[in-house]
Order: structure tokens, then C-alpha cells, then sequence
């Protein structure tokens, strides 16, 4: 272990550390916003580490660490992610008498497990770095107990969490007995060279498909999604339904782009079809929810199928690289979009969960008008329409999967998408249409959340070049 | 290793091990009785893990066996705390008995 091996995990270095020191701190500090400001700094420094040393690719720790672009580009979405996620937590916390110091050292631990993920070599330090970001998650689920919902699905989560690492941990033990390694580049080795034994990685895949499938809510693993999106307190939906869904694709992407691009005719045809069945599921089941949480959660699923697509293209070599730097694009826009819907509806949530009915949303267009304009903005993202960010990222995730090959699975692709233009677009008309008299929160940081990711979404479907740069250099996963 | 006992028992063991377990999960409603059985998988994975460093002579195996088993505890103790606090609310641990979560 040298210096240099320190400095390829000094994100996740000071995000645990700050963590614990945080949890000690907290004791002594009776105003919880103090405790949310130093969460944030510590974020802040971790994403300012990453920054200064972006674009320097380096094997640490015996291969156990991989940081190259690829978890560059991840860990700075992860940390926005996180930093936004404090942001809108405060506000809500309080106003929902759940205002504990916990909330935020239990954030930073997940971001931890968030960072490791994307930084893993090793199958090994996946399955720690996914159980790390996973416990605290289920504590935050569970966050509003004793409210009955919040409980349930903290434990709903918490079953269907730990039954799919099981089958992670176990697909990863058929790994190891196959190959003889749990490094990723080790198993690539070993595969490409006739050793491995493929009966036993035949039946490894599948497995490793149910662990992760899971996290990323891919059908048919997603059943615990609308229950947990909608029973969880929202400001901790709002960081999951991103944290957890960037860290599960960074595992995905590195496990099967990585250590087993031999097999991807094994994998490949799979991954097409848990793809197709989980665009057409999540937006199909969607237009039935009349609560917007579940609603958001069945629209986060469906956008876990289209990141899929680029998982199965990914399958192809030729394009392996361009559909990796797509998925890390896809990745960026559906931070900025889906934060910010469920920023939205963190204002206007109220206390014993009331004001969480698309109903509830009619005639924002006139109380708030910057807040309605804010949520079209969203929702225009989250269907694909210019001029925002979701346009280019679909488009992209299209194009890399039509060059694959795979037309048929772009297709279900555009016309998925035109399906869930109509629940979508429903609460826009819901917002500019509609009559009533909505009760709103106005909260500094609330506001400027749903301003900022507003403003990037638009900008970013105006100017998407700097972004699409990174992400372009972003997509060779280092071997 | 025991003469008689091959890597192939080894792991016929730790499969049945582990689809027990996935049945359990999948079958019975009791909270912990499901708990006790992802246990189980997870237990299974650990056997599989010592069987294949033991036959390819790998400490490294043996060393998972460990990741694995600290991983399991932390779960025990989030697992536990969350059942015994929705059993205080509701007075049942039956799966089917908490759902209000439903559309």
C-alpha cells in the first residue's frame, strides 16, 4: 500500500471518517441544520478530491480499487446527488418532526457505499461496498417510524435487500470457484484464457443478474419499489432513487462490460430481455398510479430499462465504449430530472401524507408558477421532449443501441417512451389546467434545489457539449 | 479434507443449503423465519466459498468467508431492530398482515 493507493479512495476516505466524526459530533449540536451544513462540507471536500484528481486512471490496493475516469465521472454524480440530497432533507425533516443528526451521518455512510461501488475491482468489494450503501438505506426508509408505512417499507426493503444479496454473495462464490479470483480483471484473464469452468459461470451470471437487478429496480426484482417509494419519507426517496440506482449500474456496467465481456453472448440476450420487459412494465403500470410517489417510482423503474439498453449493447465490443459513456450520460440527466420532480414533490408534501395525489397538484400553475414550470421542465425530461437534457440522453441510449444491433430493442425504447408521455404530461395539464388551491412549502433550499436542477436540466438539453465530452472520455472501463 | 468428501459435495451441499433458503424466503410469512433463511443463503455462499479455497488450496476464500459473515451480523442487527419495531406497532410480524402499501 502506498500514498498514491491513499489518494485513489481519499473521497470515500473523508465521507466515512466525516461520518463517524459526525455521528459523535451531533450529540453536542442542538441546531440539526449546523449537523446538515457539516455533512454538506464533507461532501464538498470529497467532490472537490475528485475533481483534482479526475482524468488520472490508477490500479490500487492489489487491483482491489479501480479509479479510472469511468468512477471519476460516478463518484462526482453520486456526491451531486448527495449534496442536493442534504439540501432538500433539512426542511423536511423538521417540518415532519423527524428532525434527528442521524439522518445525515446515515446519508453519508450510504454515499460511502455509493463511492466504493464505483471505484470496486473486485467482486468482493462490491458485495461490501453494495451491503454498505444498502443497511443505512434501510434505516432511512424507516426513518418516519413509528408512521406504519415508513415501517413497512423499511422491512419490505430490508427482506427483498437482503434475500438479493444473497443470490449476489452466492453468484459471486460460483466466481471465485470457477476462475479461481474474484478480481475483475483476474476472471477476464481467466475466461479468455480456457481456464474458468462455464458450467459454473453459467450458473453465475443469472445470480449476479437477480443481486443487482434488484438494486437498480429492474423487472422482475422491482416489486419492492412502488411500496418503498411510497411508504419511505420522501427527502430520502428523493437521494435513493438516484444514489442507489447510479451505484447499482456502476457495478453492473463494471462487472459484465469488464470482467466477463467473453461471455456476452451468455449475458447479452438476457439483458435485452429484462430491458424490454422492465420499459414496458414501468411505464405501463404508471398510468394507473394516482399517487405521484408511486407513480415516480414505477417512472424510475421504467428509466432503469432504458439504461439497461446500454448495458445490452454494451454486450457488443465494437460499441462497448460509446454505450458505456451513453449510460454515464443517461446516468447525469436522470439525476438532475428525477431529483428535481421529487423536490417538487418534497414542497408539496404535508404532514400524515397528505398532498401526494396528482390530484393535489392542480392549479400549481397558478399559485406557484415557478415551481409548476419547474416540474414541466421535469417532467418534458423525463418523457425525452427538447429542450432538455432527457431528449439527448435517450437519443443517445437509442443510437448506441440501434449501432448493436439491437433495433427491435430500441424500438420498445421510442415507443415506451411515447406511452409514458401521458402520465407524464397528465400532471403538467393536472398543474396548468386544473382547479384548486394546492398548499406549497417555500423553503430557501427547497427553492433553490428545484431552481438549480431546473436550470441544468434546461441547459444542459440546450448545451449539452461539456458534459458529453466527459462523458465520452469517460466510457473505457480500465481492464 | 475428509477422504471421501469432494469439492462436488461440497457444493451439491451448499446448493441444497441455498435453494432451502430461497424456499423458505419465498414461503413462509413470518419476518424472521424469512430472515432466518436469507441466513441460510448467505450460510450457503460461505460454504461454497470454503469448499472452493480448500480444493484450489486459495486462502483467499476463506478470508470472503469472513466479509460475509461480518456483513450477515450488521444485517442482524438492522433486521432485528426493524421487526421488533413494527411488531410493537401492529402486534404481528406476518408479512401478509403489513401491507398497506398497495395500488
Amino acid at each position: 500500500m502506498s500514498s498514491s493507493d491513499l489518494l485513489s479512495v481519499a473521497p470515500v476516505l473523508i465521507i466515512s471518517v466525516w461520518a463517524i466524526l459526525l455521528l459523535l459530533l451531533d450529540l453536542f449540536i442542538k441546531n440539526k441544520g449546523l449537523t446538515a451544513s457539516l455533512a454538506a462540507a464533507g461532501v464538498a471536500a470529497a467532490l472537490v478530491v475528485v475533481i483534482v484528481r479526475f482524468g488520472s486512471d490508477q490500479v490500487a490496493f492489489s487491483g482491489m480499487i479501480v479509479a479510472d475516469t469511468f468512477s471519476d465521472f460516478l463518484q462526482i454524480v453520486i456526491l451531486i446527488t448527495a449534496l442536493l440530497g442534504i439540501a432538500v432533507a433539512y426542511d423536511y425533516l423538521r417540518r415532519m418532526n423527524m428532525e434527528r443528526g442521524e439522518y445525515y451521518t446515515l446519508m453519508l455512510f450510504t454515499v460511502a457505499g455509493m463511492l466504493l461501488m464505483s471505484l470496486a475491482g473486485d467482486l468482493i468489494l462490491i458485495f461490501l461496498a453494495i451491503e454498505l450503501l444498502s443497511v443505512p438505506l434501510y434505516v432511512l426508509s424507516g426513518f418516519a417510524r413509528p408512521e406504519k408505512g415508513s415501517e413497512e417499507a423499511a422491512m419490505k426493503y430490508f427482506i427483498l435487500g437482503a434475500f438479493s444479496s444473497a443470490f449476489l454473495v452466492y453468484g459471486i462464490a460460483l466466481i471465485f470457484g470457477s476462475t479461481g479470483t474474484t478480481n475483475m480483471a483476474g476472471v477476464a484473464a481467466s475466461i479468455a484464457g480456457n481456464h474458468a469452468n462455464l458450467t459454473l459461470l453459467t450458473i453465475a451470471i443469472p445470480m449476479l443478474l437477480v443481486g443487482l437487478g434488484f438494486k437498480v429496480a429492474a423487472v422482475p426484482f422491482h416489486m419492492w419499489t412502488p411500496d418503498v417509494y411510497q411508504g419511505a419519507p420522501s427527502a430520502a426517496v428523493a437521494f435513493m432513487s438516484v444514489g442507489a440506482k447510479v451505484a447499482g449500474f456502476a457495478a453492473l456496467l463494471r462487472i459484465f462490460v469488464s470482467a466477463l465481456p467473453e461471455l456476452s453472448q451468455t449475458w447479452g440476450p438476457v439483458v435485452v430481455a429484462i430491458s424490454a420487459a422492465t420499459m414496458i412494465w414501468g411505464n405501463v403500470a404508471a398510468i394507473a398510479q394516482s399517487n405521484i410517489k408511486r407513480m415516480l417510482a414505477y417512472s424510475s423503474i421504467a428509466h432503469a430499462g432504458y439504461i439497461l439498453m446500454a448495458l445490452a449493447a454494451a454486450a457488443d465490443p465494437s460499441v462497448s465504449e460509446e454505450a458505456v459513456s451513453a449510460a454515464l450520460f443517461y446516468l447525469f440527466a436522470y439525476l438532475f430530472s428525477n431529483l428535481g420532480a421529487w423536490t417538487v414533490v418534497l414542497a408539496l408534501e404535508r404532514s400524515e401524507g397528505r398532498g401526494l395525489l396528482i390530484e393535489d397538484y392542480a392549479g400549481l400553475g397558478r399559485r406557484r408558477p415557478a415551481l409548476a414550470l419547474a416540474m414541466a421542465i421535469f417532467m418534458l425530461s423525463l418523457i425525452g421532449v427538447p429542450p432538455t437534457v432527457g431528449l439527448i440522453g435517450k437519443f443517445l441510449l437509442f443510437r448506441v443501441t440501434i449501432d448493436a444491433g439491437l433495433t427491435g430493442l430500441a424500438i420498445v425504447g421510442v415507443v415506451t417512451s411515447l406511452i409514458s408521455a401521458y402520465f407524464y404530461l397528465g400532471v403538467v395539464i393536472k398543474m396548468y389546467m386544473g382547479t384548486g388551491e394546492p398548499e406549497s412549502r417555500s423553503e430557501g433550499w427547497l427553492n433553490r434545489s428545484a431552481g438549480l436542477t431546473a436550470l441544468v436540466t434546461f441547459l444542459l438539453g440546450v448545451l449539452p457539449g461539456p458534459i458529453l465530452i466527459l462523458a465520452r472520455s469517460s466510457g473505457f472501463l480500465t481492464p | 479434507m475428509i477422504p471421501g468428501v469432494s469439492m462436488i459435495h461440497i457444493l451439491i451441499l451448499s446448493g441444497v443449503l441455498f435453494t432451502l433458503g430461497a424456499l423458505g424466503v419465498l414461503i413462509r410469512r413470518n419476518a424472521i423465519v424469512m430472515f432466518m433463511s436469507i441466513e441460510l443463503m448467505l450460510n450457503a455462499a460461505n460454504l461454497a466459498f470454503v469448499g472452493f479455497a480448500r480444493s484450489m488450496g486459495a486462502l483467499s476464500g476463506q478470508v470472503f468467508v469472513f466479509f460475509v459473515i461480518a456483513v450477515a451480523a450488521a444485517e442482524v442487527a438492522i433486521g432485528l431492530a426493524l421487526i421488533v419495531a413494527v411488531y410493537r406497532n401492529r402486534g404481528s410480524i406476518d408479512v401478509d398482515m403489513v401491507s398497506d402499501l398497495k395500488g
